[in-house]
């Protein structure tokens, strides 16, 4: 095989993981432009979302009513924590708010795992973690089916998104409170129901990125860890920025395995772990705002 | 100290004013941010129906938290209203939100404009309307009714906000106030770092919209000059006490306000410093 289709290969492999960190901070993304609260909790949402869906596999549900059920459970855990969590904490600092965020996530692991247990689940979507047949005769490269469904998904939810904040009198009102919280309070626009629809939506993102993470390396607590990847994907796409966190994602897929695969060998391996700090630390140097985030401006 | 300069009213507005409320009264307020500084020390104004009120002083006298108090914005900024009341239209505001006040008809354009800068102007005229529920006819209507008033927005429609000109993103602000079809309006500070024209532009427009939509102002402004000259009555405001107040042009031929405000006195124009100097005297003795 040449070089250039195994290069190839790990590229396309890296971007499509991506796409699961691109959705992870997704769901930052979104609470931290509407509210300004950075959400530790959102790993902890992933988890919950997806051992909730196989939680309710387990108890009998067929996979096409408990989509809708888990649906249904994200949307009231984020609205609930918007309004029992966040609401009477509004206009406290920042940091007030990111460690109430940590000791809800701390909450919802908690009662994740004394609602479903904390064995290790699998979670079968019917889609093999195994290469695409076409692709392996025609170029020889192993593009893992679940990796392309996966990102097939992602791209789906974040194009309805856009959709969504583009076209839709809501997502007008979203993106005006993102602008400028004060003058969308000016204007009437009612941010508690802005903030909620932005929780909501934030939990069904946990839901979907969970599934997506869960079908791969199982149902566990170490999900919660996969929100630690989205850290360095919202540093070097920006905090407020979906594009960039979208870009960023691909990046970080991306430069972690090609360092795993090429680079690695030569320091003993383990690039794929801290590849993506080091990146982020660089931005942090170089451009603190991220690819596309705005400046950082302390609002009055 | 408090000079009145109201001289001969007009009898036939004294009368009329007594027979109708004011749309807005505010009473003695005392304003507290942050539970201890205080910022507000007892301030009294009225707004008649229809009228363009002006609220004058310098840096700091305390114009933004007075308006803010009114839209009761001043909530997110940790102020309190502690002493005092407030009435719009006869309802007391104290237990009410922006939003509620913004459906009662009482909208503030903030200081400093604060248009939603990655919105297009036309989507920020639009949240204007976000409380209001109306279909898309009258919304275009309504646009349409908005454009008359500022033509350039109509020019610049699809630009993003915050590309366009400070004048632009002033009657971007205002423009999108009135999509909320109030029937007063709170302006801070319009002729903020705009050019001469660009200022006599926007308050045109502003009396425009007074005359026809028939809506209240009260306008806060430090360009003392500008603002008597649209404005029919006016207050002015010294760290949170209103100094003295009467009809615009009382107070424009006012020898006070020409020396303070105005930066003119009997022997012609005062430099800066004589100004702040004296100023500093007054205070002080
Ligand atoms: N959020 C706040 N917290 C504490 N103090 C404040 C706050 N906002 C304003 N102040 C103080 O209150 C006083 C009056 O401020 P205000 O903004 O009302 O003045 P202003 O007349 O609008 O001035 P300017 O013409 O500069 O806009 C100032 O001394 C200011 O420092
Ligand atoms: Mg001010």
């Amino acid at each position: 095989m040449p070089d250039f289709w195994f290069f190839l290969e790990v590229l396309v492999g890296g971007l499509l993981s991506g796409t699961m960190y691109a959705l992870v901070a997704l769901g930052f993304v979104l609470i931290y432009k509407a509210s300004s609260v950075f959400n530790f909790a959102q790993g902890a949402m992933v988890f919950f979302a997806v051992l909730s869906f196989v939680g309710f596999m387990e108890l009998g549900l067929p996979f096409w009513a408990a989509l809708p059920v888990t649906v249904g459970l994200m949307i009231l855990v984020g609205m609930g924590t918007e309004r029992f969590v966040l609401r009477p904490l509004v206009n406290q600092s920042e940091d007030t708010l990111l460690m109430a965020t940590i000791g809800l996530a701390f909450v919802i692991e908690g009662v994740a795992q004394l609602a479903w247990g904390v064995d290790v689940r699998r979670l079968d979507l019917g889609i093999r973690d195994e290469p695409i047949n076409w692709v392996m005769d025609k170029t020889g490269m192993l593009v893992s089916q679940l990796d392309v469904t996966a990102a097939l998904v992602a791209g789906i939810m974040v194009a309805a998104l856009a959709l969504l904040f583009s076209h839709t009198k809501v997502g007008r009102g979203l993106r005006a409170v993102a602008d400028d919280h004060a003058a969308a309070l000016s204007i009437g626009i009612p941010l508690k129901h802005i903030w909620m629809l932005v929780w909501a939506t934030a939990g069904v993102v946990a839901l979907v990125a969970g599934m997506l993470w869960g079908a791969r390396s199982g149902v566990q607590f170490a999900l919660v860890w996969v929100a630690l990847k989205a850290l360095p994907v919202l540093i070097i796409g920006g905090f407020t920025s979906v594009p960039g966190v979208i870009l960023a994602g691909l990046i970080v897929g991306a430069i972690e395995k090609i360092g795993e695969v090429f680079i690695g060998p030569y320091v003993g391996g383990g690039i794929e772990g801290w590849s993506p700090y080091m990146l982020a630390v660089l931005f942090l140097l170089i451009r603190p705002e991220g690819l596309f985030g705005e400046k950082i401006i302390r609002r009055v | 100290m408090n000079v009145s300069v109201a001289p001969a009213v007009d009898r036939s507005a004294a009368v009329q004013a007594a027979a109708q409320p004011p749309v807005l009264a505010v009473k003695n307020i005392e304003v507290i941010y942050n539970h201890v500084i205080l910022v507000l020390r007892g301030v009294s104004l009225e707004v008649p129906q229809g009228k363009i009120v002006a609220l004058l002083g310098g840096n700091g006298a305390g114009k933004s938290t007075t308006l803010k108090s009114i839209s009761t914005l001043l909530a997110s900024e940790r102020g309190a209203v502690t002493k005092g009341s407030i009435e719009f239209r006869g309802q007391r505001t104290d237990q009410l939100t922006p939003g509620e006040l913004v459906g009662m008809g009482l909208v503030q354009v903030m200081e400093g404009r604060h248009c939603f800068g990655h919105l297009t102007a036309e989507e920020n005229l639009i949240t204007g309307a976000y409380a209001r529920s109306i279909g898309r006819a009258q919304l275009r209507e309504e646009l349409d009714r908005i454009y008359a008033y500022f033509p350039r927005l109509k020019v610049r429609r699809s630009s993003l906000a915050g590309y366009t000109s400070g004048g632009e993103q002033q009657m971007i602000a205002i423009g999108r106030a009135m999509m909320a079809k109030p029937s007063m309006l709170l302006l801070d500070e319009p002729s903020m770092g705009l050019a001469p024209q660009i200022v006599a532009e926007i308050f045109e427009i502003v009396r425009d919209l007074n005359q026809k939509e028939g809506v209240s102002i009260l306008l806060a402004e430090q360009n003392t000059n500008v603002a008597l000259k649209y404005a029919d009555y006016g207050y002015i405001l010294e760290s949170g006490r209103i100094m003295l107040d009467g009809p615009a042009k009382a107070l424009a031929e006012n020898k006070d306000v020409k020396e303070f405000y105005l930066g003119m006195s009997s022997e012609g124009r005062k430099s800066f410093r004589d100004m702040k100097s004296y100023r500093r005297r007054k205070r002080w003795v």
